[in-house]
């Protein structure tokens, strides 16, 4: 490598390894560590659903298929939109699958920003929205959101930050790694000032169907804009199937053949036999969803409780699978906190930091784990504060 | 109520502090709706599913078809009755089809069970048959597989 000069692009240089690779390092050598660090479900895919998949490999379904996913799969999701949320999207030409949601979020940024484009999202907010925003050439403008707010964003905050060159926002709720989620007039607002602004929404939505007491707003069914969202959503959390890789894209055709164009010389397709399960997810899910949402809430209110209760309050979270308790007044860095956690108690966290410089001062700690996992870290954090 | 008594057929050991946390009903109230459930016989017992493959004792399962006459009055109660006061006898049904009573029977031994059947079950009087079908695999019990547990397999670390 000493020879070639200079190997990596500025680009990819830009943009960090994520932090908590050391993390994960120490806890693979370690027994008997309760982790309330992942990201998914704890669930494993309903049978059905899993069985769906193997048919599909059974009958053939092994080739590639359509670049824009399978036709079936899109007509359903369509009228699953339609019945959901109310919205019109166009199978043939307005939806796509994709490779998880991250694919779709990364075909969405590369399909709407040129260099030195600006991006507006609320932080803290989820890992790869800033490097591949990044990646684009663009540049990421972090939009602080607080505990006072429950970590909604703020119009106001948001606009302060529209300059000349800001061409879109990009939200994320229910919110990975806070729990936020937003309110139908708090998007109103928004709405409002993508439209002045003339900005493009890249709405990334795949926990909307994991909130608790409240109704999710999905951002294009607001009056006006479907015309300017692109729209992400996927099978992962909802219905326990992370490693499947299933996503979709729906936003007006404009948008869909440009994210297409990138994805055909990319990835080409999901791939088929994921969406056979997803589509069957789609069709009889409806009950396990159900039934995992309301395990989840019971959880979210025992892991809340025991939080406040052990000194780490945390405000109410109603979606999505985590709480982003508050370590301010312990004196350590949330990455400092979350190593000595690991170490003197093998509990698993990720710091607040990971997700954005206004994640200092916090944790993120997932309680898509069993009641009997969430109650034993809780027990170990709670010996583990009073050390302090 | 019907929320305290799903987590509780899924986990007995649960206490009461823990559903009022898991429901958000009130600690005291949801003892009072278990409480009543236990006198009511709503709640009939708290068990444990055990895998006593596992803990190296056998056990021999049967499943036994029971035709029988049924009786003026009282129906197939009343041997269906006769039938389960047995401790022998594990689960009683009536079920439609071919036969009329399935038995679910456990012991120790084959011989034990044989015997049962022999001396017990199908002497009685309105006992027109029996087909004594083994057990020859449990693989799934009370929603409980028992070999493996179905478990996500996740990385300790994801965001």
């Amino acid at each position: 490598m000493q020879n070639i000069r200079s190997p990596i692009s500025q680009r990819v240089m830009k943009i960090s390894p994520s932090g908590i690779r050391r993390f994960f390092d120490l806890v693979s050598s370690m027994e008997d560590v309760v982790s309330l660090g992942v990201g998914e479900p704890d669930f494993v895919t309903p049978w059905h659903i899993s069985e769906a998949g193997i048919y599909a490999i059974e009958k053939g379904y092994t080739a590639y298929i359509s670049n824009y996913g399978l036709l079936e799969l899109r007509q359903e999701l369509s009228r699953h939109l339609k019945s959901r949320y109310s919205l019109d999207y166009d199978p043939n030409s307005e939806l796509m699958i994709t490779v998880g949601v991250s694919e779709a979020l990364d075909l969405a940024l590369r399909a709407i920003l040129d260099p030195g484009d600006e991006v507006l999202a609320p932080e803290p907010s989820y890992v790869s929205y800033m490097p591949c925003t990044i990646l684009t050439g663009a540049n990421f403008i972090p939009v602080p959101t607080t505990v006072e707010n429950e970590f909604k964003v703020q119009a106001a905050e948001i606009e302060k930050r529209v300059s000349g060159r800001t061409k879109a926002i990009l939200l994320g709720y229910p919110n990975n790694p806070t729990g936020a989620v937003m309110d139908r007039a708090g998007l109103e607002q928004i709405a409002e000032l993508a439209r002045r602004h003339d900005l493009i929404v890249i709405s990334d939505e795949i926990y909307d169907r994991l909130v608790y007491g409240v109704e999710h707003t999905c951002f294009a069914s607001l009056p006006g804009m479907k015309e300017r969202t692109i729209y992400l959503g996927g099978f992962s959390k909802a219905y326990a199937m992370t490693g499947w890789r299933v996503g979709y894209a729906a936003a007006p055709a404009e948008f869909i053949e440009a994210m297409l164009k990138i994805h055909q010389y990319t990835m080409l397709c999901a791939p088929v036999m994921g969406q056979m399960a997803a589509l069957e997810a789609l069709r009889e899910g409806e009950d396990a969803v159900k039934e995992m949402v309301m395990e989840y809430d019971r959880r979210r209110r025992a892991i809340v409780k025991g939080l406040n209760e052990i000194g780490l309050p945390c405000f109410e979270p109603k979606g999505a699978f985590y709480t982003f308790p508050s370590i301010e007044s312990y004196g350590l860095s949330s990455d400092e906190f979350v190593e000595r956690l690991i170490v003197e108690q093998r509990v698993l966290a990720v710091p607040g930091s990971t997700f954005g410089e206004c994640g200092e001062g916090y944790l993120r700690c997932c309680y898509a784990t069993s009641l009997s996992d969430i109650e034993e870290a809780l027990e170990r954090m709670r010996r583990f504060v009073s050390s302090l | 109520m019907k929320e305290i008594l799903e987590l509780l057929e899924k986990d007995a050991r649960l206490t009461a502090e823990q559903i009022a946390t898991m429901t958000g009903v009130p600690a005291s109230e949801v003892k009072k709706a278990i409480t009543k459930a236990e006198r009511d016989r709503t709640i009939l017992k708290y068990k444990t599913v055990i895998n006593w493959e596992k803990f190296g004792q056998e056990q021999v399962w049967a499943l036994i078809e029971v035709r029988v006459q049924p009786q003026r009055d009282v129906g197939f109660d009343a041997i269906a009755e006769r039938i389960y006061r047995f401790p022998e006898a594990r689960s009683v049904y009536l079920v439609s089809g071919a036969y009329d009573l399935a038995v679910l029977v456990t012991a120790r031994t084959m011989q034990e069970i044989a015997s049962f059947v022999a001396q017990k079950l199908a002497p009685l009087e309105s006992v027109l048959g029996t087909v004594t079908h083994f057990l020859l695999k449990r693989y799934k019990e009370d929603g409980e597989i028992l070999d493996g547990e179905e478990k996500a397999r996740r990385l300790p670390l994801t965001l």
